[in-house]
């Protein structure tokens, strides 16, 4: 009887010993396993999710407190991508929103801006430059069209437009 | 010199289809010069790169050579007026192009006088100017690959210099059916051929210049050995290459006569070489010896649409309408307008297009394309069997319906050059290139958003960062402040309080 004790035994502790060998080596940390899914999301910075931007939401999802369905810009694409990654069942979009961001541009009417700087500070990748009381500006090329800065505006002077 | 050109091995190239040429029908007049149009329509896009910045105002008097547009950005090439006139507007017009129907255009009216602009600045000896400045010389004519692909010149010669060269190859192969632009042109302005061949070896320092012919071309042949007899410079060679589809493609003429090959994503350059079109060397030496920017071209107008095909000198901006009605107008059976040749040609749907830097040929055609009998793939290979970049046509197609990009990478897409063979000989007659066309812009779609995401997240996170920064500041400074004041010993209060009261004092004065 003592032989299969001390065999039983000596097997869990070598798989024990294993596993947390395995555990320190392996680079898996939910960091890094939020960095790969915030690689998936499309960057916008919206915040439709319920998250303030792409990142905290990605760490939502790693830490299990969101599910995969909440990115309208990434559309079901996305949702599909996050499925394959993670290895949970792909979904449809639970939050309704606009999925076509990545194809516009906001553009201010430079007559209408008072320079109130409230669409530059909300501005989530530093897109709008501008001045108190000078006319702002968006930099087209870096905007990602999260729609952000259209509530912020007290003249409502900003328009999204098609990206060219 | 032509009976000593050798003529090339095929094994070198792979597949390729032996098409019917249908050139004579145009090359049985000399070239025709155009009458200088009522009117020019100059779109800004006529190269690959950003469009051009306009730089004249409407109403405004124009002269023949004047800028009009100049470069913007990185990669781009500048617009001339090409005859004189006025600036009408700036304004979309039809244009032949891939993607949209329109494109923002300067209109000229013209006068009629053709007045040049002043060239006597302009003009100095090339062998002159030390490479470096010829080639910036150069972007100024507005040059760009007039063989179709409408790179700009300078920019490519700019690209090459910074590598190894051996070989200047100027390409008159022009292997593709129905257009013979380049053939007239060499028949008749070889001595502005080779002579920009000088200019370009010139620009780029270089010890060998190849110029290749396709054998099915003997009038172009012995026009260009004759001019190379009259200039009898050792460092330039005729040859001839075998006739077949599509060895006037770059890489392919490349291993044709150098059996290099271009890698993968590469450029000729990559191995040595530098291809250029004979057209774009006729254009550089225009430019350089006579103070003409590309304002000009010979186009090929032709097909069983027309009634008298041929070759013109067209001002680039007139309308297609006019360059066909010189060629004797429609006949009856006209029934579909492509400008380009069959293989790689775009269909338009006006006339009204103008004639720019890559309109090689105008084809009308008697009939329509066939639509809608496209069948299944039945897997039989003949695609991979022609394909030119030995790629797998039948493959890249179920990946492409499929949107699988990292398959469509694997596979090669990148590397395809569009020449047309496989739909050509896909028994199931599937539009086998213009999927790969689809797929290959939503390549590039897709390329262009991961790097915006890339940058968007990049930012994001700087600017987290600068708020943390901020923050952290504010409240290292005020618990500096608390510090402060909780250390503070007795003689300081009594300070504070000392302070005060003299404030109030002071404030009892004002008041009385």
């Amino acid at each position: 009887m003592w032989t299969a004790v001390v065999t039983i035994a000596s097997i869990s502790l070598a798989a024990g010993l294993l596993l947390a060998w395995a555990r320190s080596r392996l680079p898996e940390n939910d960091d890094a396993v939020a960095d790969r899914v915030n690689d998936l999301l499309p960057q916008t910075q919206c915040g439709q999710c319920g998250f303030a931007g792409c990142r905290p939401y990605a760490n939502a999802i790693v830490a299990g407190s969101a599910e995969i369905d909440r990115c309208p810009p990434g559309g079901y694409d996305t949702i599909r991508r996050l499925a394959e990654l993670l290895g949970r069942e792909p979904r449809p979009l639970a939050v309704p929103g606009s999925t076509t961001m990545s194809h516009s541009v906001a553009i201010i009417d430079e007559a209408l801006c008072i320079g109130c700087l409230h669409c530059r500070d909300i501005c989530p990748v530093d897109a709008i430059v501008g001045a108190q009381r000078c006319m702002h500006t968006v930099i087209s090329s870096e905007c990602t069209g999260c729609e952000l800065c259209l509530p912020a505006c007290p003249v409502d002077c900003i328009d999204m437009v098609t990206r060219a | 010199m032509s009976e000593g050109a050798p003529t090339y091995d095929l094994g070198k190239l792979h597949g390729g289809l032996r098409l019917p040429a249908e050139k004579q029908a145009s090359t049985s007049r000399p070239i025709l010069i155009a009458p200088v149009p009522a009117q020019l329509v100059l779109p800004l896009v006529q190269h690959v790169g950003q469009a051009a910045e306009p730089v004249v105002g409407i109403g405004e008097r124009v002269l023949r050579g004047q800028l009009v547009a100049d470069t913007h950005g990185s990669l781009g090439a500048p617009v001339h007026a090409s005859s004189s006139g006025r600036v009408a507007a700036v304004e979309p017009w039809p244009v032949a192009r891939r993607h949209g129907q329109t494109a923002p255009c300067i209109v000229i009216e013209c006068d009629g006088l053709d007045q040049a602009i002043d060239t006597t600045e302009i003009l100095v000896d090339y062998r002159e100017l030390d490479p470096v400045s010829l080639r910036q010389k150069i972007l100024q004519g507005g040059i760009v690959g007039l063989g179709g692909a409408v790179f700009p010149t300078a920019q490519k010669l700019m690209q090459a210099a910074t590598l190894p060269l051996e070989y200047l190859i100027l390409n008159g192969v022009e292997c593709e059916p129905y257009i013979s632009c380049d053939d007239m042109l060499m028949r008749e302005y070889a001595a502005d051929v080779v002579g920009g061949a000088q200019v370009l070896m010139h620009a780029l320092e270089l010890p060998k210049c190849l110029v290749v012919v396709e054998s099915d071309k003997p009038a172009a042949i012995a026009a260009l050995a004759h001019a190379l007899g009259d200039i009898q410079d050792p460092r330039v060679t005729l040859k001839q290459v075998p006739t077949i589809y599509p060895s006037g493609g770059e890489d392919q003429l490349v291993q044709l006569v150098t059996n290099r090959e271009v890698p993968s994503g590469g450029l000729p350059s990559d191995v040595g070489c530098v291809v250029q079109n004979v057209g774009t060397a006729a254009a550089v030496q225009n430019w350089i010896a006579r103070g003409e920017p590309l304002i000009s071209r010979v186009t090929t107008v032709t097909g069983d649409g027309v009634a008298s095909p041929l070759n013109v000198l067209v001002r680039l901006g007139t309308t297609v309408a006019e360059i066909v009605a010189l060629a004797g107008g429609y006949t009856e059976r006209a029934q579909q307008l492509v400008i380009g040749g069959p293989m790689t040609g775009k269909s338009v749907t006006t006339d009204l297009v103008p004639v720019v830097k890559a309109t090689n040929c105008v084809l009308v055609l008697s009939e329509l394309p066939a639509v809608g009998d496209e069948r299944p793939c039945i897997r039989c290979g003949e695609c991979a069997e022609v394909c030119p970049v030995q790629l797998l046509p039948q493959q890249i197609y179920w990946h492409a319906r499929a949107d699988n990009e990292r398959k469509l990478r694997e596979f090669g897409l990148t590397d395809c050059i569009e020449c047309g063979c496989c739909d050509l000989v896909c028994p199931s007659h599937i539009p086998l290139t213009a999927d790969f066309r689809r797929a290959k812009a939503r390549m590039r779609e897709l390329a262009d958003e991961k790097a915006r995401a890339r940058r968007a997240r990049e930012r994001f996170e700087h600017r987290n960062q600068r708020l943390q920064d901020e923050r952290d500041k504010r409240d290292s400074e005020l618990a500096a402040r608390k510090d402060a004041a909780r250390n503070a010993g007795p003689d300081a209060i009594a300070e504070i309080l000392d302070r005060a009261r003299h404030r109030g004092e002071s404030d009892k004065d004002e008041d009385s």
